[in-house]
């Protein structure tokens, strides 16, 4: 009996001293790497005072960046919800051909560098690109303007909703569906009263996460915006702008803007696992 | 009202899960589809909702061609497995969903859909749960909230799939009578699939028993249990022993013994003898009969299952009264079949 170990320890179970080691390790990193940036970027922002951090935000070129942020994001987020139903939908719900290329294409944008998402695009619709003669002549502009930022953005962010949905609607299978439609439903109500309500959690959950990354997306935007001032540059390109210019206080403003989001974002995250766990999908459940 | 499957033929990519397979299902008629998993009698139940398409054959609802009709257009009612329940929907609003998603020229009005809604609530027993959700019912009381629900649109025929699958031992017999009885009230056409022989038997009008996408035999209870058609049926339905024989000049011979059982005049040779425990009469006497010594017996309800070996191999099963059993030679058992099948080899 003597080597069985301690009555209230399992064979996983660390010791004390193991335990208090790795827990303290893990809190010194979050401290070293996550604490302390996100609390420099307030105390920077506000180093000069409150009136200092307001004004610099109402800095036109910086309210125009803002107001591009939110527009970029309203009209990418909206697509990929709809884009992410679509494609979940489809792989998730039928057997076809291709369907395993499909399901990697939609991780693409998660492993391909974000400036190289900017650039195919630049090489796509650019002056010197393949499509850029006849976009030009045709007055169409789509490098350095709104509809290339928004393309590179809806590329960068278009895994989020899908994959959040893929599993959570395999998880769930068409037996609802089925029942619907055994009941008389038409797809399109089937869709609405029995599909819908069954993801919409995850939806949201996955809706959450891909307009944080629109927002504070860099490197694709980056390269397709052109940096025109008060016209193509969103936020994020706005705080490098004004940090280049030893802007500092107007360009930590700007970044708590970005910080407070992701703050929402977590907060709402969290909630949303919290309550919503089983309506999740299984990979997201804690 | 009367469905009719003719030479359905069903393929999922190249594995082909039903062949040839007619069917005539009676009007009001309580059918059960049995077979082990495999069998394809879950197809056929989703072939006639129209959730599946038949690679070949026709299926008709009446006098009307159903094959090329939606599973909409068909107007059946079917329960789920595991019933596929919306749970986001209250009992009351998961009953009455057929009748909510009708187009607006043949809708109820929502007063008339929640009367009729607490009507079949009445009907399956729930009286007063019409609030509640899904996750709030134990698994019974959800079962019937599906039933529910595939009456409520009042549908040509009532397709079940495994019903009672995943309830516990109790409650499943109490909702086998009760589903006896609301078939009886309501007389829907009424098809479902299981694997338990049990159910079928006890439930049923008529049990079509299938085996790797075939048809093996459609009849009554009795007759299925009776008179088995194939040696699969004798097999799968109730317990049986099978014995090779040899038959020669219309008797029955094994290990070279007579046994004073007839056979047909006609066939010679080598074929299987399938026998129920049950079918059998102890032998004391000189009479011809299977001798052997009781290899082991075991207690089963108010019976005695005695295991006999043959010699070379063979083993049989008898079931006797525990006072019989209690009086046998342990070195030596004789016995007769007073109810056998011979099949070929």
């Amino acid at each position: 009996m003597a080597h069985n170990p301690p009555q209230d320890q399992g064979v996983t179970t660390e010791t004390p001293f193991a335990r208090a080691l790795l827990i303290g390790l893990s809190l010194i990193f979050l401290l070293l790497v996550l604490v302390m940036p996100l609390l420099a970027v307030f105390t920077e922002a506000l180093r000069k005072g409150f009136p200092a951090f307001l004004e610099s935000l109402s800095d036109p070129e910086t309210f125009s960046a803002i107001r591009l942020t939110l527009l970029v994001a309203g009209i990418s987020v909206p697509l990929n919800l709809v884009f992410g139903v679509v494609a979940a939908w489809t792989i998730a719900k039928f057997e076809f051909k291709g369907k395993a290329v499909l399901s990697t294409l939609i991780d693409l944008p998660f492993s391909v560098s974000p400036v190289i998402s900017g650039l195919v695009f630049v090489l796509l619709f650019g002056a010197q690109g393949l499509l850029g003669p006849w976009l030009q002549s045709n007055g169409i502009q789509i490098i350095f303007a709104v509809p290339g930022l928004v393309l590179a953005t809806v590329f960068i962010t278009f895994p989020f909703v899908a994959r959040e949905l893929i599993p959570l609607m395999q998880e769930q299978g068409n037996a609802d569906e089925e029942a619907a439609l055994s009941l008389g439903a038409s797809g399109w109500q089937t869709f609405w009263h029995v599909t819908l309500p069954n993801i919409k959690w995850g939806l949201l959950y996955g809706v959450l996460l891909c307009n944080a990354r629109a927002m504070g997306e860099f490197g694709a935007v980056s390269v397709v915006s052109g940096h025109i001032r008060g016209q193509t540059n969103t936020m994020p390109l706005q705080v490098e702008i004004l940090y280049n210019e030893y802007n500092f206080v107007a360009a930590f403003a700007v970044a708590t803007l970005l910080a407070l989001l992701a703050l929402v974002t977590l907060v709402l995250k969290a909630l949303l696992e919290h309550h919503f766990s089983a309506e999740l999908s299984a990979s997201r459940r804690h | 009202m009367e469905v009719k499957v003719q030479n359905i033929r069903k393929e999922f990519g190249r594995f082909p899960a039903l062949h040839d397979v007619s069917l005539d299902i009676r009007s009001g008629e309580l059918i059960a589809l049995l077979g082990p998993s495999g069998s394809g009698k879950t197809t056929l139940l989703r072939l006639i909702a129209g959730l599946e398409t038949p690679t070949e054959g026709r299926i008709f609802f009446g006098e009307t061609d159903a094959s090329e009709k939606t599973v909409q257009e068909r107007n059946i009612g079917f329960v789920f497995q595991h019933y596929a329940l919306f749970r986001h929907m209250t009992v009351l609003d998961n009953i009455g969903f057929g009748l909510t998603v009708r187009p607006r020229a043949t809708r109820p009005p929502k007063a008339e859909i929640r009367r009729r809604a607490k009507e079949l609530l009445d009907l399956v027993q729930l009286t007063g749960m019409e609030g509640r959700y899904p996750t709030q019912l134990s698994g019974g009381q959800r079962q019937r909230v599906a039933l529910a629900r595939a009456m409520a649109v009042e549908p040509n025929v009532l397709l079940l799939d495994e019903p009672f699958g995943a309830l516990d031992a109790q409650v499943r017999k109490d909702l086998r009578k009760w589903l006896r009885e609301i078939h009886d009230r309501t007389g829907h056409t009424t098809v479902f699939v299981t694997h338990d022989q049990e159910e079928a038997l006890e439930l049923a009008d008529r049990v079509v028993v299938m085996s790797q996408g075939k048809i093996e035999q459609v009849g009554t209870p009795d007759e299925v249990y009776d008179s088995p058609n194939s040696p699969f049926v004798f097999g799968f339905i109730g317990e049986s022993n099978c014995l090779r024989v040899d038959v020669d000049g219309g008797e029955i011979r094994f290990q070279g013994k007579t046994l004073g059982m007839a056979a047909a005049e006609d066939k010679h040779g080598e074929a299987l003898l399938y026998f129920r425990p049950q079918d059998i009469v102890l032998v004391e006497d000189d009479t011809p009969h299977f001798e052997g010594q009781i290899a082991s017996t075991r207690r089963v309800a108010g019976t005695r299952h005695v295991e006999v070996a043959l010699g070379s191999g063979a083993h049989v099963e008898l079931e006797v009264t525990p006072e019989q059993a209690a009086r046998l030679d342990p070195k030596k058992i004789g016995f007769r079949p007073t109810r056998w099948k011979l099949f070929p080899v």
